[in-house]
C-alpha cells in the first residue's frame, strides 16, 4: 500500500513536473524533453522490472564508467556556456555529472553496507571521502562548481551513518565564519573569536579545574589563520562573479542590471505572481523572456509568476512530502545498501530543493543546478528518474523479502 | 536521534521558510508587481488628436499633421551605438547626451522626448533600427497645422509642457502638448480631449510582441472638441492688412452678442513659424523683439487713457444724473479758466455755444468740463461724485477685468475718492483738480477691447455681453453662458449721444470714415502718452484713437482702433474703422483708394524717433 501510495505521488509530481516545461518552452525544447521524457520512463520501467541485486552488485562499475565519462570530458567533451560538461551526440546533450550522482549513491551505498567500514575509523573515512571528492573534483574542474556542491549533500549520508558530529559541527562552524568574515570588518572578527574562545576557556575552567590553556590558544591560532584565509580567497583567488552572487545574498550590494540581474528579475517575476498567479501562459516577464535561463536554472520564476502562491507552495510541499516520505522509507529499509542509498537520494534531492529554489527567490547565492524533475534538461531529468526508480525498486525489494 | 531526524528537520524548517519567503514575495508585498508592469508593460499614450478651430463661418483656421518623437525609458535604457543613433536622427552627441540626461533627471520610470519631431523618411529607417536601441521607443503625435496666416494673437499656440506645468498638473507628461495663450490656452482641455492608454507586452529586447492581454486594460481617449470662434477671418485678416507698418490694435465686436468679430494686434506673425523644428528660434526672436513687441497682444493688454472717446461716457452719465438735457447749453472760447490760472485749450472759436450734440461732434472740451463738474458738484463732497461717477463707468465694464475667455488682460483704471484722498489727502480736492478725467485724460485708464465693449453698450442703447472668442464647442453653444449686462443707464438717454456721434462721421471730426449708405457713428481721439529716453520723461506722437459702430439703428458691429502715435484719431484711427466697418457690412470695400492709403502708409520712421538718439519733434 505504501508504494502504491508513494507511486501515486511520485506520478502526481512526475505528471506536474512534465506539465511544467511544456507550457514555457520553445517547441524545439518540448519537444526534446518530451523524447527525454520517454527514454526516462522506458528505463524506469526496466529498472523497476531488474532484479535488486544487480545494482548492489554492479555499483562498482558503474562508478568506474562514470569516472571514465568524467575525465573523457577532458578530450572529447564539448563546451557549452564556459564549461566543459557536455557530450554531444547527433544533437542530443549528455551531461554526465548528473548521472555521476547516481553512481556515487550507489557506491557510497555500497562501501557503508561493508562489515569493515566504520565512519568513526579514519581509515574508512579516507577511504569514502575519496570515493565523494574525486569525482567531485572532475565536476569542480570542468568548471561546474554548482554540480560539485551537490556532492556535499553525501555529507548527511554520513552523518546518518555514524560520521562524528564534530565534523559536522567544524562544517557550519567554517561556513559561519566565512559568512562572518565578509559581513564584518576584519579586525572584529578576530577580537570576537578571541573574547569566544576565552570565555569558553574560562566556563571549562569553572566547571573542570584541569582544564588547559593551549588547546584554546592554539583554537584561536587557526581559527584566525582560516579568516584571515577566507578573506584572502574571497578577494584574491574568487572571481569576480563569485564574488558578486554572494555579495548579493548578504545584501551587500544591489545591482539590478549586471550581475543581480538574473536574482532581480526572477525576484520579479514571482512577486508579481501574487495569489493565483496570472494563469497559465499568461505570465508577462515569461513570455518577454526577461528571466535568463528561465526554462532551466530559474524554472521555479514561472511557476511562481503562471501559478501564483498557490503554485510555489504546491511545488514546495510537494518535494518537502517527497524528501520526508523517501527519508521515512529508508529507515525501515532491512539491510544497508537500500537505506543509505535512499538516503543519498534524499539528500541529492534535498540539496537541489534547496539551492534552486533558494537561489531563485534570492535566499541563496546564484548557483546554477536545476529543480529536479521540472527544470529543462534531459540529462538532469533522466538522471533523477533512474535515481528515484533505483530507490523504488529497493524499496519495492524489501517489501517482497518481508512477505516472503 | 539526531542523525536521524537532521536531515527530516532541515527539509521541514526550510520547506518553512521558503513559504514564508513566498508569501512575502508574492502576496505581502506588493512592489513587484508594479516592477514587472514597468518591465514587460510599455505603456503607452494614446492622444486624441486636438480639435480643430473654426472661424464664426465654419472655415477651417487650424488643424493637424502628423510628427514622430522618439522616446525614451530611462529605465529600460543599455548602453547603444551613440554614432549610428546620431546618424539615423540627425540631431549631434552633445544634444544627444544632454537630453539623456534631462530625461533621466525628470524620470526614470517614465518616456521623455530624446528628439523631436523627425519626418517621415526618418521615421522609416529609424523603425527599422529600433530593436537596437534598448529602452527608446518611437511615438506618433501630432502638430498644429495653420490653414491661414493671421490671428495668431488670438490662437495662440502649443508646445511642450515644462516643468512648471508638470508641477502644476500632474495630467501631463514631458513631452506632451499644452495650449499656450489664446483659446489654445483657455480651450485647452476641449481641444485636447483626455489621452487614454495602451498596454503593449515586450520581450527582453525590448521588442513590442503585440497587446498585452488583447488590450483588456487599455482606457480610451477621449475624443478632443472642435471649437468655432467668433473671429470672422476674413474680417481678421483683412484688419491684419491694414495694421501693416503700424503698431496698434483693433476690435471689433457684435453688440448683440458679445462675439468678438476681430481682434488685430500689430505687429503680428505667421502662427506657422511657432511649430514644428523652428519653433524655438523662432519665437526667441518675436521675444527679444522688444521694440515692436509682436507677442504683446495691444488689443487686450495695453492701458491709454482713452481721450475725446470718453466724453460720450460723461455726457450719459450727466444726463443719468440729470445735470444737464440734451438742450443744455455752454460757451465756448477757444476753452476756458476752470481754477484760478488754469486753462483748458479748446479747438472751438471763440464764442461758440454748443448743446450736447454738437459738443460731441464738435468734441468741444469746455463743454465736458462743466459737465464733468456738473455730475461732482451735485453731491454733497467731491469724494460721493466721483464715487458715483465711478459706479457709473464700472457698469460699462471700465476699471476691471472684462471676464472674456482668453487668459491675458488689464482692468484699466477708473479713479474713485479713495485714490484721490491718497494722492492730495483727503478734503483737498475738488471737481476742478480732476477736471482731466472729463476729456478722458488724467488717471483714466483704458485698454482697447473696453474701449469696444462700451461701445458696444451705447451701440445697444444700455446693455453689453461680456465680449468672448468663442462661439461653440462642437455641438454646445457657449452664448448661454454669457449673461446680458445693464449699464446704470437709462435707455432713453443714448438717442441724443449716438445722434452726437453719428454727426462725428457726417459732419464733425470724422468725416472720412462716413460710408455711403451706411448711418456709422463714431468718435475720435487723441492720447497723449510718454517714455523714457536716458532717463527723462518724452513726450511722443498722439495715439490714434476711433471708436465706431454702424448701422446706426442696427448696431451690427462695434469697433475700437487705435494706433500708437499717429495723431490726430481722424488720420489713422477712423479711415481704418471705417474701413473695417464698410467689410464686413458688404462684404466689399469700394473706396480702394482709402484702402491702398490705408496698406500703404507706415509709422515706422515715427517709431524709429524715440529710438535714433537724435532730438524730433513730435505731432506733425
Amino acid at each position: 500500500m505504501a508504494l502504491v501510495c508513494f507511486g501515486i505521488t511520485n506520478i502526481y509530481s512526475s505528471t506536474f513536473d512534465e506539465n511544467q516545461p511544456e507550457l514555457f518552452n520553445l517547441s524545439r525544447s518540448i519537444g526534446k524533453q518530451l523524447i527525454f521524457f520517454g527514454v526516462s520512463i522506458g528505463v524506469a520501467i526496466f529498472i523497476l522490472v531488474a532484479p535488486s541485486k544487480v545494482f548492489e552488485r554492479f555499483s562498482s562499475i558503474i562508478y568506474l564508467a562514470t569516472i571514465l565519462l568524467l575525465i573523457g570530458l577532458y578530450p572529447f567533451g564539448n563546451t557549452i556556456s564556459g564549461s566543459r560538461s557536455w557530450y554531444v551526440f547527433g544533437g542530443v546533450n549528455l551531461q554526465p555529472a548528473e548521472f555521476a550522482k547516481v553512481a556515487v549513491a550507489l557506491a557510497i551505498a555500497k562501501l557503508l553496507s561493508e562489515i569493515h567500514i566504520d565512519l568513526r575509523k579514519l581509515n574508512s573515512l579516507v577511504q569514502v571521502a575519496f570515493v565523494i571528492v574525486f569525482p567531485m573534483g572532475l565536476i569542480f574542474l570542468q568548471p561546474d562548481a554548482g554540480s560539485a556542491i551537490v556532492f556535499a549533500s553525501f555529507l548527511f549520508v554520513l552523518f546518518r551513518e555514524g560520521l562524528k558530529p564534530v565534523y559536522l559541527l567544524l562544517i557550519v562552524a567554517m561556513i559561519c565564519l566565512f559568512l562572518l568574515t565578509l559581513v564584518a570588518p576584519l579586525p572584529f572578527v578576530y577580537v570576537s573569536i578571541f573574547t569566544l574562545v576565552i570565555s569558553l576557556y574560562f566556563f571549562s575552567k569553572k566547571v573542570n579545574k584541569k582544564v588547559v590553556l593551549s588547546p584554546y590558544l592554539i583554537a584561536i591560532f587557526l581559527t584566525s589563520a582560516y579568516v584571515y584565509s577566507v578573506d584572502y580567497i574571497f578577494n584574491d583567488i574568487f572571481e569576480q562573479r563569485h564574488r558578486d552572487r554572494i555579495n548579493i545574498v548578504l545584501g551587500k550590494e544591489v545591482d539590478t542590471q549586471g550581475i543581480g540581474y538574473n536574482l532581480n528579475q526572477s525576484k520579479i517575476a514571482i512577486g508579481s505572481g501574487g495569489w493565483e498567479g496570472k494563469g497559465f501562459l499568461q505570465g508577462t516577464q515569461t513570455k518577454g523572456g526577461f528571466v535568463p535561463e528561465q526554462h532551466t536554472d530559474y524554472i521555479f520564476s514561472t511557476i511562481g509568476e503562471e501559478w501564483g502562491f498557490k503554485g510555489t507552495a504546491l511545488v514546495v510541499l510537494l518535494f518537502t512530502f517527497l524528501i520526508l516520505r523517501i527519508l521515512s522509507r529508508a529507515e525501515v529499509q532491512k539491510n544497508n545498501f537500500s537505506r543509505v542509498y535512499a538516503y543519498s537520494v534524499a539528500s541529492i534531492l534535498f540539496v537541489h530543493f534547496f539551492i534552486n529554489i533558494g537561489m531563485s527567490i534570492g535566499l541563496v547565492p546564484t548557483i546554477g543546478i536545476p529543480l529536479p524533475f521540472i527544470s529543462y534538461g534531459g540529462s538532469s531529468l533522466l538522471a533523477f528518474t533512474i535515481l528515484i526508480a533505483i530507490y523504488l525498486n529497493l524499496d519495492a525489494n524489501r517489501l517482497n523479502e518481508a512477505s516472503f | 536521534m539526531i542523525r536521524i531526524f537532521l536531515l527530516r528537520g532541515l527539509t521541514v524548517v526550510i520547506a518553512i521558510v521558503f513559504l514564508f519567503k513566498l508569501l512575502e514575495l508574492q502576496v505581502v508585498n506588493t512592489s513587484y508587481r508594479t516592477l514587472s508592469e514597468n518591465n514587460a508593460i510599455l505603456e503607452i499614450a494614446d492622444y486624441p488628436e486636438r480639435g480643430f478651430i473654426y472661424d464664426r463661418n465654419g472655415e477651417l483656421l487650424v488643424a493637424n499633421q502628423p510628427a514622430y518623437d522618439v522616446m525614451i525609458i530611462p529605465k529600460n535604457a543599455s548602453p547603444f551605438d551613440t554614432l549610428s543613433f546620431c546618424e539615423l536622427t540627425g540631431i549631434t552627441k552633445q544634444r544627444l547626451i544632454f537630453n539623456l540626461k534631462k530625461a533621466r533627471r525628470y524620470s526614470k520610470q517614465l518616456p521623455s522626448i530624446v528628439v523631436n519631431q523627425i519626418s517621415k523618411e526618418t521615421y522609416a529607417k529609424l523603425q527599422e533600427q529600433m530593436w537596437k536601441f534598448e529602452g527608446f521607443f518611437i511615438q506618433k503625435k501630432s502638430l498644429r497645422q495653420y490653414q491661414i496666416d493671421h490671428s495668431a494673437n488670438v490662437l495662440g499656440y502649443v508646445s511642450e509642457v515644462n516643468t512648471t506645468d508638470l508641477k502644476k498638473d500632474d495630467y501631463y507628461r514631458l513631452g506632451e502638448i499644452i495650449g499656450r495663450q489664446g483659446v489654445e490656452k483657455s480651450y485647452e482641455e476641449y481641444l485636447r480631449g483626455v489621452k487614454g492608454k495602451r498596454y503593449l507586452q515586450k520581450d527582453r529586447f525590448n521588442r513590442i510582441i503585440g497587446p498585452y492581454k488583447e488590450g483588456e486594460f487599455d482606457i480610451a481617449s477621449v475624443p478632443a472638441k472642435d471649437i468655432h470662434l467668433t473671429l470672422d477671418a476674413s474680417l481678421q485678416s483683412y484688419g491684419e492688412e491694414l495694421m501693416q507698418n503700424k503698431r496698434g490694435g483693433i476690435v471689433a465686436i457684435e453688440p448683440a452678442t458679445g462675439e468678438v468679430l476681430a481682434l488685430v494686434n500689430a505687429p503680428s506673425y505667421d502662427p506657422s513659424i511657432l511649430v514644428g523644428r523652428q519653433r524655438s528660434s523662432n519665437y526667441r526672436k518675436l521675444a527679444n523683439d522688444t521694440l515692436a513687441k509682436p507677442l504683446f497682444d495691444r488689443g487686450l493688454l495695453a492701458q491709454y487713457p482713452p481721450g475725446s472717446p470718453f466724453k460720450t461716457l460723461n455726457a450719459l452719465i450727466a444726463l443719468q444724473e440729470e445735470t444737464i438735457t440734451p438742450k443744455t447749453v455752454y460757451r465756448c472760447n477757444k476753452g476756458h479758466y476752470y481754477a484760478r490760472g488754469a486753462f483748458m485749450e479748446c479747438h472751438c472759436d471763440i464764442g461758440t455755444r454748443n448743446d450736447l450734440s454738437r459738443a460731441i461732434y464738435q468734441s468741444c472740451n469746455s463743454y465736458f468740463s462743466y459737465t464733468y463738474r456738473g455730475i461732482i458738484d451735485k453731491y454733497e463732497t467731491p469724494a460721493e461724485g466721483v464715487d458715483r461717477w465711478k459706479e457709473h463707468l464700472n457698469s460699462f465694464g471700465l476699471g476691471n477685468y472684462l471676464g472674456y475667455d482668453l487668459s491675458i488682460g488689464r482692468p484699466g483704471h477708473i479713479p474713485g475718492a479713495s485714490y484721490y484722498n491718497k494722492a492730495y489727502t483727503e478734503g483737498q480736492w475738488k471737481a476742478p483738480t480732476i477736471i482731466s478725467n472729463a476729456i478722458g485724460q488724467g488717471e483714466i485708464l483704458t485698454t482697447p477691447i473696453q474701449l469696444a465693449n462700451f461701445t458696444a453698450a451705447i451701440a445697444n442703447r444700455g446693455f453689453y455681453y461680456t465680449p468672448h472668442f468663442v462661439k461653440k464647442v462642437e455641438g454646445d453653444s457657449i452664448q448661454k453662458r454669457y449673461t446680458k449686462k445693464s449699464t446704470s443707464i437709462d435707455a432713453e438717454h443714448f438717442e441724443v449721444v449716438i445722434d452726437g456721434m453719428h454727426k462725428v462721421v457726417e459732419r464733425g471730426t470724422a468725416r472720412i470714415a462716413r460710408i455711403r449708405g451706411i448711418e456709422v457713428c463714431g468718435k475720435t481721439g487723441t492720447a497723449e502718452n510718454f517714455t523714457r529716453i536716458e532717463g527723462e520723461t518724452t513726450q511722443l506722437t498722439d495715439h490714434s484713437i476711433f471708436i465706431a459702430f454702424a448701422p446706426k439703428d442696427d448696431p451690427k458691429i462695434a469697433i475700437a482702433v487705435f494706433i500708437e502715435n499717429g495723431y490726430w484719431g481722424s488720420r489713422w484711427a477712423a479711415p481704418i474703422a471705417s474701413l473695417m466697418i464698410e467689410d464686413y457690412l458688404t462684404g466689399k470695400v469700394k473706396r480702394k483708394w482709402l484702402e491702398k492709403q490705408m496698406m500703404e502708409g507706415s509709422l515706422e520712421d515715427e517709431y524709429a524717433k524715440p529710438v535714433s538718439g537724435q532730438a524730433f519733434t513730435i505731432n506733425e
